[in-house]
């Protein structure tokens, strides 16, 4: 599954949030998206699944697989959305239901978007569940989200997200909210899964130890516009914009120093 | 959850005791002599002493408060100190009447509260949004006998539709008239207390809008509004739920009024005649009951969204 | 926070214009009212009696000829004195509480806790009722039960506000730093429980209101002789088959005070909340309640503790 984000501008009032992003996530790619907190790249991916704010408005070209996204209906989009498209959010904590079992929740968009019954649903649920590598599965299912660990709800976010087997996988943040071990845990799982599926991967993130290690290539986001892109490689060892480097200099300062 | 029931009773019956702790001491101030009153300035000195021991008022006053406090255990009230009947029994007679109309007033204010509120919340920028709101603000402003008077003038008198006051005086032996008795005075408080339930409801809807779980839920399959009213309303009902206590000590209160403007046969009604004619006896037996009502569904409540929050039940396990 | 911009905040929101406003009206008739009113309220001439609303009566006039807008005009001052009454007494008794509740030592802090989630849920109507069977019916009844019943509610909002705020990282940062408990709660506790006791303040202000225009209506609030919106749509209340419209002024008086009161309480809590002012307009100032969101796994619940909407409208 491709995307093709053309010239994309969102904006919010008077304020262009999103200025003329341009992005391209080939079949099977794995792209990621950094920039601080601001830049914008949470919002192109809620353009992508059509879930903007109220009066925000968006400008430019969504394609999937060549389909337009950008002014489809409402139904259209959530037709699309968590069959076709699996979003990761970032804060475990606020993106799950407090008073929906784990399970139903991991089983929701199999329930939406086929027929399945109540039991098979639960059955599934159950093996995602092992799958994300949640201990207990079949108890856990029948938790509720408060229950569980940061980490833990990270994972049935990421169940509930792969659950359909979308073509493509948006993470925003996926690890942020987490601790450094859960994270470099999540961060795993996520890799080998994505592998396993051979989904195409939009990863948004504002570390860039984390985008070297899941995507291949990426864009860098600054005040909503795309100030630079090309191989995670490149980016790491031949910045060129200042913000880049900023980036680049703040890993570094981060990581142990070496020799 | 057991642990929270067996303590909350203890608030339950910790609040019994005081308020008829409070009850019994605030009547027991009457300056001048209950017994004088009774006999009035006809009667001799020695007709008040008698009619005093015989009302047992000579006895020490903690003697008569554990007194009264036992006859409440048994659930005998006494007898009137002007009619000399029962007062339980007068009691249970009215408050076929309130119980009712009580009910009836709740589930107009939570149909007219509840749709509405998140209506006004799902349409929060448009006209039609801040007509709602600002409507809502208005309606719980007004006092709740004018809203009554305004209906009568509407339904009864222009429109002739519904009875402006009285109930069947052969009580609900045909139920179709009694309540349609009771329609009018359960609207008059089902307006006011709707539309202090139609704000909460909607300033908890305007959370839930912004809950993350709701885009977690459009993210996964469903058109925005279905993942707001599937996923953000049990949520909003549950905070709707926690207020519900606090709201019913309302309904009671414009019970006391709608069923005197209405002329309705109820223990409000009753209420406001015997602390007119001071018969402190009724009086407690009526307070009493009243406020054992409102403590009563204020603990049914709390235990109801005990149980249904997920999020409260975990100390439970 | 300045006083000069907190007021002009207060009087830019037009919840604030209105119930300033309103409330300024309502002060400056019933001042005048002392001592001089367009007609003698209590003039009764039966030969006028039902007169529809004409330049020398704007109202109209009553079933025994009294002229209503006089009347009305008259009742200012009795809503005045009971609103104000409340209040202080309201203060007085939840400020009391609420520093037994804080301050004392543990088990007077504990067991007026329990006292004070007891007595909360106790309708204020009913407490006036017992008032009024002891010492009959009367002004002072209402004032005192309304005074009792939101001072009760004032102490629990208080009580909770106070020792969230002790607890606060920032509280601690300056005790840390050697402030003295004096100066903690100048600079710390109170305008954090400010806004919050304003508000409760202002609700308590809006009950008494409705509680005198009930209490008149029943007969065991304002005397006779002393004018009152309740008791005027009691007077009325007998006629209303034949003459429906004449209650519209009293309880039209009535609804806009208490309107007034209410959205004056929530301009004061939006004008006091600074992150409300740094230009987020909308959603905070519409809606009644707060509706914010409390935290990570937080429910839907507004917080409940600062703002209950209006435990019981006593009418």
């Amino acid at each position: 599954m491709s995307l093709v984000i053309d010239d994309l501008t969102v904006t919010i009032g008077d304020r262009r949030v999103v200025d003329g992003v341009s992005l391209h996530v080939p079949d099977g790619a794995r792209v990621g998206m950094i920039g601080e907190s601001g830049s914008g790249k949470s919002l192109t991916t809620l353009a992508v699944l059509g879930l903007l704010p109220d009066g925000a408005r968006a400008t430019g070209s969504i394609r999937l697989d060549g389909r337009e996204l950008l002014g489809a209906s409402e139904r259209e989009l959530a037709g699309l959305r968590g069959r076709v498209v699996g979003t990761v959010f970032q804060d475990p904590g606020t993106t799950l239901d407090p008073v929906v079992t784990v399970g139903r929740q991991i089983a929701e968009p199999l329930r939406l978007h086929t027929r399945i019954g109540r039991r098979d649903a639960r059955a599934r649920a159950v093996a995602a569940a092992a799958e994300v590598g949640l201990p207990e599965p079949e108890s856990v299912v029948d938790l509720y989200p408060h229950q569980l660990s940061g980490g833990q709800r990270q994972r049935v976010g990421i169940a509930m997200a792969l659950i359909n087997r979308p073509g493509l996988v948006l993470a925003d943040e996926p690890t942020t909210a987490l601790d450094v071990t859960t994270q470099a845990e999540v961060l795993a799982l996520f890799q080998r899964l994505v592998d396993e599926r051979r989904t195409s991967l939009l990863f948004v993130t504002h570390d860039l130890a984390v985008l070297s290690r899941i995507t291949d290539h990426a864009a860098v986001l600054s005040h909503g516009r795309v100030v630079e892109s090309g191989p995670v490689e490149q980016l790491l060892h031949r910045p060129e914009h200042e913000v880049t480097r900023g980036l680049v200099e703040a890993t570094r300062a981060t990581t142990w120093r070496a020799s | 959850m057991t642990r929270f029931v067996a303590g909350r009773l203890l608030l339950f019956v910790g609040g019994l005791a005081v308020a008829s702790v409070l009850i019994f001491a605030t009547l027991r101030l009457l300056p001048g002599d209950v017994a004088q009153a009774i006999a009035g300035t006809t009667g001799s000195p020695g007709q008040v002493a008698a009619l005093r021991q015989q009302l047992g008022l000579d006895r020490p006053v903690v003697v008569q408060y554990l007194d009264w406090a036992g006859g409440l255990l048994r659930l005998d009230l006494g007898e009137s100190l002007v009619t000399g009947t029962p007062v339980v029994d007068e009691v249970l007679d009215k408050l076929a009447v309130t119980l009712p109309l009580a009910g009836l007033s709740l589930v107009f204010g939570l149909l007219i509260g509840i749709p509405l509120g998140v209506t006004s919340a799902l349409r929060r920028g448009r006209a039609s949004g801040v007509v709602l709101g600002t409507g809502a603000q208005l309606l719980a402003a007004v006092p709740v006998v004018w809203a009554g008077m305004l209906l009568i003038g509407v339904f009864a008198v222009t429109l002739r539709l519904l009875p402006t006051q009285g109930f069947p005086a052969d009580g609900w032996s045909d139920p179709g008239r009694a309540l349609r008795s009771l329609v009018l005075p359960a609207l008059t408080i089902g307006i006011v207390e709707g539309a202090v339930l139609l704000r909460f409801t909607r300033s908890a809807a305007l959370g839930a809008l912004d809950q993350d779980y709701v885009r977690t839920a459009a993210a996964n399959g469903m058109t925005r509004s279905r993942a707001l009213v599937r996923h953000g309303l049990p949520n909003v009902l549950l905070s709707v739920v926690s207020i519900l206590g606090l709201q019913v000590a309302g309904l009671v209160v414009s019970a006391v009024i709608v069923e005197q403007l209405f002329t309705l046969p109820g223990l409000g009604r009753m209420l406001v005649t015997d602390v007119g004619r001071r018969d402190l006896t009724k009086v407690q037996g009526e307070l009493m009951t009243l406020t054992t009502l409102v403590l009563a569904i204020g603990l049914v409540i709390d235990v109801v969204h005990r149980r249904l929050d997920p999020r409260l039940r975990e100390d439970d396990r | 926070m300045r006083r000069g911009a907190f007021v002009r905040d207060l009087l830019g929101r037009p919840q604030g214009a209105f119930g300033v406003g309103w409330l300024a009206v309502v002060v400056a008739c019933a001042v005048v009212s002392r001592f001089w009113t367009p007609l003698d309220p209590f003039d009764t001439d039966p030969y006028s009696a039902w007169l529809t609303p004409s330049p020398a009566h704007p109202f109209g006039t009553d079933s025994v000829g009294r002229d209503i807008f006089s009347y009305v005009f008259a009742a200012t001052g009795t809503t005045v004195v009971v609103a104000v009454a409340s209040g202080v007494v309201a203060t007085v008794v939840g400020v009391g509480l609420a520093a037994l509740g804080s301050l004392t030592a543990r088990w007077v802090r504990e067991s007026v806790a329990v006292l004070i989630d007891v007595l909360v849920a106790f309708p204020t109507l009913l407490i006036a009722m017992a008032l009024a069977a002891a010492f009959g019916g009367s002004l002072t009844v209402v004032v005192v039960a309304v005074g009792i019943g939101y001072g009760v509610s004032i102490a629990r909002v208080s009580r909770s506000e106070i020792r969230r705020v002790a607890r606060t990282d920032y509280v601690l940062a300056a005790r840390a730093n050697g402030l003295g408990t004096g100066a903690v709660l100048r600079r710390h506790l109170l305008p954090n429980v400010a806004p919050v006791f304003v508000v409760q303040l202002s609700l308590s202000m809006a009950t008494s209101v409705l509680a005198e225009a009930g209490l008149s209506f029943l007969g065991y609030g304002a005397p006779a002789d002393t004018a009152s919106w309740g008791r005027l749509l009691s007077d009325l209340q007998k006629f209303i088959g034949i003459h429906p419209g004449s209650v519209v002024w009293p309880g039209l008086a009535i609804t806009l005070t208490v309107l007034a009161l209410n959205l004056l309480g929530d301009a004061v809590r939006d004008a006091s909340d600074p992150r409300l002012r740094s230009g987020r307009a909308g959603r905070g100032a519409a809606a009644g309640p707060t509706g914010r969101p409390t935290g990570p796994t937080g429910p839907v619940t507004p917080a409940a503790p600062s703002r209950p909407v209006a435990p019981e409208v006593v009418s």
